[in-house]
Protein backbone atom coordinates (compact mmCIF):
# COMPACT_ATOMS: atom_id res chain seq x y z
CA UNK A 1 0.00 0.00 0.00
CA UNK A 2 2.57 2.61 1.16
CA UNK A 3 5.16 1.51 -1.62
CA UNK A 4 2.20 1.87 -3.96
CA UNK A 5 0.93 5.53 -2.66
CA UNK A 6 5.27 6.48 -2.96
CA UNK A 7 5.55 5.61 -6.71
CA UNK A 8 2.12 7.15 -7.42
CA UNK A 9 3.46 10.27 -5.79
CA UNK A 10 6.34 9.94 -7.11
CA UNK A 11 4.80 9.51 -10.86
CA UNK A 12 2.95 12.78 -9.82
CA UNK A 13 6.28 14.62 -9.25
CA UNK A 14 7.89 13.42 -12.47
CA UNK A 15 5.09 14.37 -14.22
CA UNK A 16 4.26 18.00 -12.92
CA UNK A 17 8.40 18.19 -13.13
CA UNK A 18 8.18 17.70 -16.83
CA UNK A 19 4.89 19.60 -17.79
CA UNK A 20 6.76 22.95 -15.79
CA UNK A 21 9.81 21.95 -18.31
CA UNK A 22 7.59 22.05 -21.48
CA UNK A 23 6.08 24.81 -20.14
CA UNK A 24 9.22 26.47 -19.76
CA UNK A 25 10.51 25.82 -22.97
CA UNK A 26 7.29 27.07 -24.25
CA UNK A 27 7.01 30.71 -23.15
CA UNK A 28 7.33 32.07 -26.41
CA UNK A 29 3.74 30.17 -26.85
CA UNK A 30 2.16 31.25 -23.15
CA UNK A 31 2.62 34.73 -24.69
CA UNK A 32 1.15 34.26 -28.32
CA UNK A 33 -1.89 32.83 -26.34
CA UNK A 34 -2.04 35.56 -24.43
CA UNK A 35 -2.03 37.93 -27.39
CA UNK A 36 -4.56 35.81 -29.10
CA UNK A 37 -6.79 36.34 -26.28
CA UNK A 38 -6.25 40.15 -25.86
CA UNK A 39 -6.16 40.52 -29.75
CA UNK A 40 -7.71 44.32 -30.82
CA UNK A 41 -8.91 44.27 -34.10
CA UNK A 42 -6.56 46.09 -36.42
CA UNK A 43 -7.27 47.81 -38.93
CA UNK A 44 -6.54 46.74 -42.80
CA UNK A 45 -3.91 49.00 -44.50
CA UNK A 46 -3.20 49.82 -48.16
CA UNK A 47 -6.21 48.40 -49.69
CA UNK A 48 -5.44 50.48 -52.61
CA UNK A 49 -2.19 52.28 -52.81
CA UNK A 50 -3.59 55.62 -54.62
CA UNK A 51 -6.17 57.75 -53.90
CA UNK A 52 -7.60 56.93 -57.35
CA UNK A 53 -8.03 53.54 -59.21
CA UNK A 54 -7.82 55.19 -62.37
CA UNK A 55 -10.61 57.22 -62.84
CA UNK A 56 -12.38 56.41 -59.94
CA UNK A 57 -11.38 57.67 -56.08
CA UNK A 58 -9.84 55.12 -54.09
CA UNK A 59 -11.80 54.41 -50.43
CA UNK A 60 -8.07 55.83 -49.34
CA UNK A 61 -7.49 58.91 -47.93
CA UNK A 62 -4.10 61.49 -47.33
CA UNK A 63 -3.27 60.41 -43.59
CA UNK A 64 -4.28 63.14 -41.16
CA UNK A 65 -2.02 66.24 -41.80
CA UNK A 66 -0.12 64.85 -45.26
CA UNK A 67 -0.78 66.74 -48.36
CA UNK A 68 -0.86 64.46 -51.53
CA UNK A 69 0.06 66.44 -54.97
CA UNK A 70 -1.58 64.88 -58.32
CA UNK A 71 -0.86 65.03 -61.87
CA UNK A 72 -3.58 63.02 -64.07
CA UNK A 73 -2.70 63.55 -67.68
CA UNK A 74 -4.60 61.93 -70.57
CA UNK A 75 -2.92 62.16 -74.08
CA UNK A 76 -5.43 62.46 -77.12
CA UNK A 77 -7.15 59.26 -78.78
CA UNK A 78 -4.62 56.82 -80.28
CA UNK A 79 -6.88 56.51 -83.20
CA UNK A 80 -6.43 60.64 -84.25
CA UNK A 81 -4.02 59.44 -86.51
CA UNK A 82 -0.15 60.17 -87.32
CA UNK A 83 -0.98 63.90 -88.54
CA UNK A 84 -1.40 64.00 -84.31
CA UNK A 85 0.94 61.34 -83.64
CA UNK A 86 -1.71 59.34 -82.31
CA UNK A 87 -3.33 61.48 -79.68
CA UNK A 88 0.85 62.43 -78.17
CA UNK A 89 -0.48 66.16 -79.46
CA UNK A 90 -3.23 66.65 -77.12
CA UNK A 91 -3.49 66.20 -73.87
CA UNK A 92 -6.02 66.76 -70.63
CA UNK A 93 -4.18 67.67 -67.38
CA UNK A 94 -5.71 67.21 -63.92
CA UNK A 95 -3.70 69.24 -61.50
CA UNK A 96 -5.14 68.00 -57.74
CA UNK A 97 -4.10 68.49 -53.89
CA UNK A 98 -5.95 66.49 -51.62
CA UNK A 99 -5.32 66.66 -47.60
CA UNK A 100 -5.98 64.61 -45.12
CA UNK A 101 -8.11 66.50 -42.08
CA UNK A 102 -8.22 63.90 -39.83
CA UNK A 103 -7.30 59.94 -40.18
CA UNK A 104 -10.69 59.66 -41.54
CA UNK A 105 -11.83 63.01 -43.54
CA UNK A 106 -10.06 64.44 -46.66
CA UNK A 107 -10.92 67.23 -48.63
CA UNK A 108 -9.71 67.91 -52.03
CA UNK A 109 -9.28 70.27 -55.37
CA UNK A 110 -8.23 69.65 -58.57
CA UNK A 111 -8.69 71.55 -61.84
CA UNK A 112 -8.86 69.86 -64.85
CA UNK A 113 -7.99 71.68 -69.02
CA UNK A 114 -10.64 69.63 -70.50
CA UNK A 115 -13.38 72.40 -70.05
CA UNK A 116 -11.40 74.24 -67.97
CA UNK A 117 -13.20 72.23 -65.36
CA UNK A 118 -13.03 73.28 -61.34
CA UNK A 119 -13.47 70.47 -59.01
CA UNK A 120 -13.68 69.80 -55.22
CA UNK A 121 -14.54 66.86 -53.03
CA UNK A 122 -14.77 65.83 -49.39
CA UNK A 123 -14.51 62.02 -48.48
CA UNK A 124 -15.25 60.38 -44.85
CA UNK A 125 -13.87 56.93 -44.08
CA UNK A 126 -17.14 55.80 -42.38
CA UNK A 127 -15.80 52.19 -41.91
CA UNK A 128 -12.60 50.37 -42.08
CA UNK A 129 -11.62 46.42 -42.56
CA UNK A 130 -10.23 44.93 -39.81
CA UNK A 131 -7.77 42.13 -39.89
CA UNK A 132 -9.37 38.80 -40.04
CA UNK A 133 -12.62 40.21 -40.74
CA UNK A 134 -13.85 39.65 -37.73
CA UNK A 135 -15.20 42.82 -36.80
CA UNK A 136 -15.49 44.91 -40.11
CA UNK A 137 -15.29 42.93 -43.25
CA UNK A 138 -14.99 46.08 -45.40
CA UNK A 139 -14.42 48.92 -45.69
CA UNK A 140 -16.61 52.16 -46.56
CA UNK A 141 -16.07 55.75 -47.16
CA UNK A 142 -18.17 58.45 -48.84
CA UNK A 143 -17.66 60.88 -51.49
CA UNK A 144 -19.29 63.40 -52.56
CA UNK A 145 -18.12 66.08 -55.53
CA UNK A 146 -18.57 69.63 -56.76
CA UNK A 147 -17.23 69.99 -60.38
CA UNK A 148 -17.92 73.37 -62.51
CA UNK A 149 -16.31 73.83 -65.94
CA UNK A 150 -15.23 77.40 -67.04
CA UNK A 151 -14.73 77.54 -70.60
CA UNK A 152 -16.22 80.25 -72.74
CA UNK A 153 -19.19 79.54 -74.76
CA UNK A 154 -20.00 82.68 -76.41
CA UNK A 155 -22.85 81.60 -78.78
CA UNK A 156 -24.59 80.01 -75.42
CA UNK A 157 -25.03 83.18 -73.13
CA UNK A 158 -27.49 81.83 -70.68
CA UNK A 159 -24.59 79.57 -69.25
CA UNK A 160 -23.78 80.66 -66.08
CA UNK A 161 -22.42 78.86 -62.98
CA UNK A 162 -25.28 77.02 -61.76
CA UNK A 163 -26.08 75.68 -64.99
CA UNK A 164 -22.36 74.53 -65.56
CA UNK A 165 -22.09 72.93 -61.70
CA UNK A 166 -22.78 68.71 -61.51
CA UNK A 167 -22.48 66.86 -58.14
CA UNK A 168 -22.25 63.40 -57.78
CA UNK A 169 -22.42 61.30 -54.57
CA UNK A 170 -20.58 58.10 -53.87
CA UNK A 171 -20.45 55.14 -51.62
CA UNK A 172 -17.69 53.42 -51.88
CA UNK A 173 -17.53 49.94 -50.74
CA UNK A 174 -14.16 47.85 -50.78
CA UNK A 175 -12.64 44.37 -49.34
CA UNK A 176 -8.94 43.72 -49.82
CA UNK A 177 -7.89 39.88 -49.99
CA UNK A 178 -4.47 38.62 -49.88
CA UNK A 179 -2.72 40.71 -52.69
CA UNK A 180 -6.23 41.56 -54.22
CA UNK A 181 -8.53 44.55 -54.03
CA UNK A 182 -12.19 45.26 -55.44
CA UNK A 183 -14.43 47.97 -54.86
CA UNK A 184 -17.90 48.99 -55.89
CA UNK A 185 -19.40 52.15 -56.00
CA UNK A 186 -22.94 52.96 -56.48
CA UNK A 187 -23.11 56.59 -57.78
CA UNK A 188 -25.77 58.91 -57.93
CA UNK A 189 -24.49 61.86 -60.26
CA UNK A 190 -26.47 65.34 -60.83
CA UNK A 191 -26.27 68.06 -63.45
CA UNK A 192 -27.89 71.32 -63.18
CA UNK A 193 -28.17 71.23 -67.09
CA UNK A 194 -28.56 68.55 -69.18
CA UNK A 195 -28.77 68.55 -73.14
CA UNK A 196 -32.41 68.13 -73.90
CA UNK A 197 -35.73 68.09 -71.75
CA UNK A 198 -35.59 64.03 -72.15
CA UNK A 199 -32.13 63.42 -70.70
CA UNK A 200 -32.52 63.00 -66.62
CA UNK A 201 -30.48 65.36 -64.29
CA UNK A 202 -30.40 62.73 -61.88
CA UNK A 203 -28.47 59.45 -62.97
CA UNK A 204 -27.22 56.33 -61.48
CA UNK A 205 -24.46 54.71 -62.28
CA UNK A 206 -22.66 51.43 -60.83
CA UNK A 207 -19.00 51.44 -60.95
CA UNK A 208 -16.50 48.47 -60.06
CA UNK A 209 -12.88 48.43 -60.12
CA UNK A 210 -9.91 45.92 -58.59
CA UNK A 211 -6.13 45.44 -57.93
CA UNK A 212 -4.15 42.37 -58.58
CA UNK A 213 -0.48 43.12 -56.44
CA UNK A 214 2.10 41.03 -58.90
CA UNK A 215 5.16 42.00 -56.68
CA UNK A 216 4.90 44.48 -53.50
CA UNK A 217 5.62 48.00 -55.38
CA UNK A 218 3.88 46.74 -58.94
CA UNK A 219 0.16 46.03 -59.38
CA UNK A 220 -2.50 45.94 -62.18
CA UNK A 221 -5.63 47.66 -61.98
CA UNK A 222 -8.83 47.99 -64.09
CA UNK A 223 -12.39 49.65 -64.08
CA UNK A 224 -15.59 49.79 -65.35
CA UNK A 225 -18.28 52.35 -64.64
CA UNK A 226 -21.98 51.49 -65.69
CA UNK A 227 -24.40 53.49 -66.40
CA UNK A 228 -27.92 51.87 -66.99
CA UNK A 229 -29.39 53.20 -70.36
CA UNK A 230 -32.70 55.17 -70.89
CA UNK A 231 -30.99 58.21 -68.73
CA UNK A 232 -28.79 60.46 -70.72
CA UNK A 233 -30.04 60.09 -74.53
CA UNK A 234 -27.04 61.64 -76.19
CA UNK A 235 -26.26 59.94 -78.31
CA UNK A 236 -22.70 57.93 -78.65
CA UNK A 237 -22.35 57.86 -75.12
CA UNK A 238 -19.84 54.62 -73.78
CA UNK A 239 -19.52 53.16 -70.21
CA UNK A 240 -16.17 54.49 -69.20
CA UNK A 241 -13.20 51.46 -69.12
CA UNK A 242 -10.09 51.99 -67.71
CA UNK A 243 -6.83 49.84 -66.96
CA UNK A 244 -3.50 50.91 -65.20
CA UNK A 245 -0.25 49.93 -64.47
CA UNK A 246 0.65 50.60 -61.10
CA UNK A 247 4.50 51.03 -60.02
CA UNK A 248 5.35 52.46 -56.28
CA UNK A 249 8.35 54.07 -55.45
CA UNK A 250 8.83 55.09 -51.95
CA UNK A 251 6.41 58.48 -51.80
CA UNK A 252 5.50 58.22 -55.39
CA UNK A 253 2.85 56.54 -56.86
CA UNK A 254 3.10 55.90 -60.86
CA UNK A 255 0.41 54.82 -62.84
CA UNK A 256 0.24 54.55 -66.83
CA UNK A 257 -3.41 54.49 -68.08
CA UNK A 258 -5.27 53.08 -70.68
CA UNK A 259 -8.82 54.25 -71.06
CA UNK A 260 -12.03 55.32 -73.64
CA UNK A 261 -12.37 58.22 -71.26
CA UNK A 262 -10.12 61.50 -71.43
CA UNK A 263 -11.63 62.85 -68.46
CA UNK A 264 -10.63 62.02 -64.87
CA UNK A 265 -13.77 63.65 -62.48
CA UNK A 266 -16.77 61.97 -61.76
CA UNK A 267 -19.24 64.10 -63.35
CA UNK A 268 -17.18 63.55 -67.11
CA UNK A 269 -16.08 60.07 -67.09
CA UNK A 270 -19.35 58.58 -66.05
CA UNK A 271 -22.03 60.51 -67.82
CA UNK A 272 -20.03 62.32 -70.76
CA UNK A 273 -17.51 59.53 -72.34
CA UNK A 274 -17.67 59.07 -75.72
CA UNK A 275 -14.77 57.03 -76.83
CA UNK A 276 -15.14 53.67 -77.55
CA UNK A 277 -12.54 50.78 -76.92
CA UNK A 278 -13.53 49.24 -80.01
CA UNK A 279 -13.29 51.77 -82.32
CA UNK A 280 -9.78 52.68 -80.81
CA UNK A 281 -10.63 56.03 -78.86
CA UNK A 282 -7.78 54.84 -76.51
CA UNK A 283 -6.46 57.72 -74.14
CA UNK A 284 -3.03 57.21 -72.84
CA UNK A 285 -2.29 58.25 -69.89
CA UNK A 286 -0.44 58.17 -66.57
CA UNK A 287 -1.41 59.74 -62.96
CA UNK A 288 1.50 60.46 -60.96
CA UNK A 289 1.20 61.28 -56.85
CA UNK A 290 3.50 62.44 -53.96
CA UNK A 291 2.92 62.88 -50.87
CA UNK A 292 4.40 65.68 -48.20
CA UNK A 293 3.96 65.52 -44.70
CA UNK A 294 2.80 68.92 -43.53
CA UNK A 295 2.38 67.81 -39.85
CA UNK A 296 4.79 66.47 -37.84
CA UNK A 297 3.36 63.41 -35.60
CA UNK A 298 5.48 63.57 -32.44
CA UNK B 1 -0.39 8.01 5.80
CA UNK B 2 -1.88 12.01 5.85
CA UNK B 3 1.67 12.67 6.19
CA UNK B 4 2.84 11.52 3.52
CA UNK B 5 0.50 13.13 1.44
CA UNK B 6 1.19 16.53 3.28
CA UNK B 7 4.86 15.63 2.39
CA UNK B 8 4.38 14.98 -1.06
CA UNK B 9 2.08 17.97 -1.95
CA UNK B 10 4.69 20.25 -0.09
CA UNK B 11 7.29 18.85 -2.25
CA UNK B 12 5.71 19.49 -5.29
CA UNK B 13 4.83 22.95 -4.08
CA UNK B 14 8.34 23.15 -3.19
CA UNK B 15 9.51 21.91 -6.54
CA UNK B 16 7.43 24.01 -8.63
CA UNK B 17 8.14 27.20 -7.14
CA UNK B 18 11.77 27.06 -7.49
CA UNK B 19 11.45 25.88 -10.99
CA UNK B 20 9.54 28.63 -11.97
CA UNK B 21 9.24 32.36 -11.49
CA UNK B 22 7.51 34.17 -13.93
CA UNK B 23 7.40 37.72 -14.59
CA UNK B 24 5.54 39.29 -17.22
CA UNK B 25 4.63 42.71 -19.24
CA UNK B 26 1.94 43.29 -21.90
CA UNK B 27 2.82 46.94 -21.96
CA UNK B 28 7.01 47.03 -23.13
CA UNK B 29 8.76 48.77 -25.50
CA UNK B 30 10.59 47.88 -28.38
CA UNK B 31 11.56 50.87 -30.91
CA UNK B 32 13.97 51.01 -33.77
CA UNK B 33 16.25 54.09 -35.28
CA UNK B 34 17.85 54.48 -38.89
CA UNK B 35 19.74 57.48 -39.17
CA UNK B 36 20.34 58.86 -42.92
CA UNK B 37 21.84 62.22 -44.06
CA UNK B 38 18.39 62.26 -45.91
CA UNK B 39 16.01 61.12 -43.71
CA UNK B 40 15.58 59.40 -40.01
CA UNK B 41 12.78 56.75 -39.64
CA UNK B 42 11.79 56.23 -35.58
CA UNK B 43 9.29 53.48 -34.83
CA UNK B 44 7.92 52.50 -31.86
CA UNK B 45 5.72 49.67 -29.76
CA UNK B 46 4.58 49.80 -26.70
CA UNK B 47 2.57 46.69 -26.72
CA UNK B 48 5.32 44.45 -26.87
CA UNK B 49 4.16 40.86 -24.68
CA UNK B 50 7.17 40.07 -22.72
CA UNK B 51 7.61 37.03 -20.04
CA UNK B 52 10.74 36.22 -18.14
CA UNK B 53 11.57 33.16 -16.28
CA UNK B 54 13.72 34.04 -13.60
CA UNK B 55 13.72 30.73 -11.90
CA UNK B 56 15.25 29.21 -15.34
CA UNK B 57 16.34 32.49 -16.81
CA UNK B 58 14.69 32.06 -20.08
CA UNK B 59 13.13 35.28 -21.66
CA UNK B 60 10.17 35.34 -24.52
CA UNK B 61 9.14 38.60 -26.33
CA UNK B 62 6.33 38.93 -28.69
CA UNK B 63 5.06 41.66 -30.70
CA UNK B 64 2.82 42.61 -33.44
CA UNK B 65 4.24 44.23 -36.71
CA UNK B 66 1.60 46.49 -36.77
CA UNK B 67 1.77 48.06 -33.49
CA UNK B 68 4.70 49.74 -34.73
CA UNK B 69 3.87 53.61 -35.05
CA UNK B 70 5.81 55.66 -37.03
CA UNK B 71 5.99 59.55 -37.37
CA UNK B 72 5.13 59.53 -41.22
CA UNK B 73 1.98 57.32 -41.99
CA UNK B 74 3.34 56.51 -45.49
CA UNK B 75 6.93 54.95 -43.73
CA UNK B 76 4.33 52.81 -41.50
CA UNK B 77 2.70 52.05 -44.64
CA UNK B 78 5.60 50.58 -46.61
CA UNK B 79 7.13 48.94 -43.64
CA UNK B 80 4.16 46.58 -43.30
CA UNK B 81 3.41 46.01 -46.78
CA UNK B 82 6.61 46.15 -47.94
CA UNK B 83 9.13 45.35 -45.94
CA UNK B 84 8.14 43.18 -42.94
CA UNK B 85 4.58 42.04 -44.93
CA UNK B 86 3.09 41.95 -41.23
CA UNK B 87 0.12 40.67 -43.28
CA UNK B 88 1.78 37.17 -43.69
CA UNK B 89 3.98 37.21 -40.88
CA UNK B 90 2.15 39.66 -38.49
CA UNK B 91 4.58 38.95 -35.61
CA UNK B 92 8.27 39.28 -34.58
CA UNK B 93 9.31 36.28 -31.79
CA UNK B 94 11.93 35.85 -29.51
CA UNK B 95 12.93 33.48 -27.32
CA UNK B 96 15.83 32.40 -25.17
CA UNK B 97 18.25 32.05 -22.52
CA UNK B 98 20.22 34.90 -20.43
CA UNK B 99 23.43 34.48 -18.43
CA UNK B 100 24.54 35.90 -15.23
CA UNK B 101 23.98 36.10 -11.28
CA UNK B 102 20.16 37.38 -10.94
CA UNK B 103 19.00 37.25 -7.37
CA UNK B 104 14.80 37.85 -8.16
CA UNK B 105 13.31 40.08 -5.39
CA UNK B 106 16.78 41.67 -4.10
CA UNK B 107 17.50 44.85 -4.80
CA UNK B 108 20.03 45.51 -7.92
CA UNK B 109 21.29 45.78 -11.26
CA UNK B 110 22.73 43.44 -13.22
CA UNK B 111 24.90 43.14 -16.48
CA UNK B 112 23.71 39.78 -18.45
CA UNK B 113 24.15 38.76 -22.00
CA UNK B 114 20.69 37.38 -23.58
CA UNK B 115 21.25 34.62 -26.34
CA UNK B 116 18.78 32.99 -28.50
CA UNK B 117 16.56 33.47 -31.26
CA UNK B 118 14.95 36.00 -33.21
CA UNK B 119 11.98 35.09 -35.63
CA UNK B 120 11.37 38.50 -37.95
CA UNK B 121 9.38 37.99 -41.51
CA UNK B 122 9.72 34.37 -41.23
CA UNK B 123 13.29 34.50 -40.97
CA UNK B 124 15.01 33.25 -37.54
CA UNK B 125 18.73 34.25 -36.47
CA UNK B 126 20.17 33.08 -33.53
CA UNK B 127 21.32 35.90 -31.72
CA UNK B 128 23.76 37.47 -28.74
CA UNK B 129 23.10 40.78 -27.02
CA UNK B 130 24.53 42.86 -23.96
CA UNK B 131 21.71 43.75 -21.74
CA UNK B 132 20.92 45.79 -18.03
CA UNK B 133 18.37 43.59 -15.88
CA UNK B 134 17.13 45.48 -12.88
CA UNK B 135 15.33 43.63 -9.59
CA UNK B 136 13.17 45.06 -7.64
CA UNK B 137 10.43 43.15 -4.98
CA UNK B 138 7.80 42.30 -7.39
CA UNK B 139 9.07 43.13 -11.18
CA UNK B 140 11.95 42.50 -13.02
CA UNK B 141 13.46 45.38 -15.46
CA UNK B 142 15.09 44.59 -19.04
CA UNK B 143 16.89 46.93 -20.75
CA UNK B 144 18.72 46.21 -24.32
CA UNK B 145 20.26 47.62 -27.23
CA UNK B 146 21.19 46.18 -30.32
CA UNK B 147 21.23 46.40 -34.29
CA UNK B 148 19.82 44.25 -36.87
CA UNK B 149 19.96 44.32 -40.95
CA UNK B 150 17.15 44.14 -42.33
CA UNK B 151 18.76 42.13 -45.12
CA UNK B 152 19.17 39.53 -42.74
CA UNK B 153 15.61 39.16 -42.14
CA UNK B 154 15.47 38.72 -46.30
CA UNK B 155 13.56 42.41 -46.59
CA UNK B 156 15.35 43.67 -50.26
CA UNK B 157 15.11 47.64 -49.56
CA UNK B 158 14.93 49.47 -53.85
CA UNK B 159 17.98 51.04 -54.70
CA UNK B 160 15.91 54.28 -55.08
CA UNK B 161 15.11 54.62 -51.26
CA UNK B 162 18.48 52.55 -50.41
CA UNK B 163 19.99 56.30 -49.23
CA UNK B 164 17.07 57.33 -47.25
CA UNK B 165 17.45 53.69 -45.05
CA UNK B 166 19.86 53.10 -42.82
CA UNK B 167 22.01 49.33 -43.38
CA UNK B 168 21.40 48.79 -39.58
CA UNK B 169 18.81 49.49 -37.33
CA UNK B 170 19.09 50.21 -34.07
CA UNK B 171 16.68 48.58 -31.78
CA UNK B 172 15.96 49.57 -28.38
CA UNK B 173 13.99 47.51 -25.72
CA UNK B 174 12.84 48.30 -22.60
CA UNK B 175 10.55 46.23 -20.76
CA UNK B 176 8.94 46.47 -16.97
CA UNK B 177 7.87 43.00 -16.12
CA UNK B 178 5.47 42.33 -12.94
CA UNK B 179 5.78 39.06 -10.97
CA UNK B 180 2.88 36.87 -12.48
CA UNK B 181 0.67 35.79 -9.41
Amino acid sequence: MRIKLLFTCFLIISFTGTKLQAQDSSLLKMLNDAMGVNAKPMYVTGTFKALHLVNMQTIEGPANGVLNFQVQHRFGALNSGSYNFFGLDNANLRLGLDYGISDRLAVGIGRSSLEKTFDGYLKYKLFRQTVASEAMPISVSLLGTISSYTLRHIDKPYLNAKYRTAYTGQLLLAKKFASFSIELTPTLLHYNLVPTPQDHNNIFALGIGGRLKLSNRMSLIGEYNYMPTGQLLTTGLHNSMSFAWEIETGGHVFQLVFSNSQSMIESQYIGQTTGSWGKGDIYFGFNISRVFNLKKNK
Amino acid sequence: MKKCILFFVLLIAFYSSSYSQLYVTRTGFVGFYSKTPLEDIKAENNQVYAVIDAGKKNIAFSLLLKGFVFTKELMQEHFNENYVESDKYPKANFSGVYTGDVTPGKEGVYKVTVKGNLTLHNVTHAIEIPATLETKAASLIGNAEFTVKPEDYNMTIPSIVRSKIASTMTVKIKINSIIAK
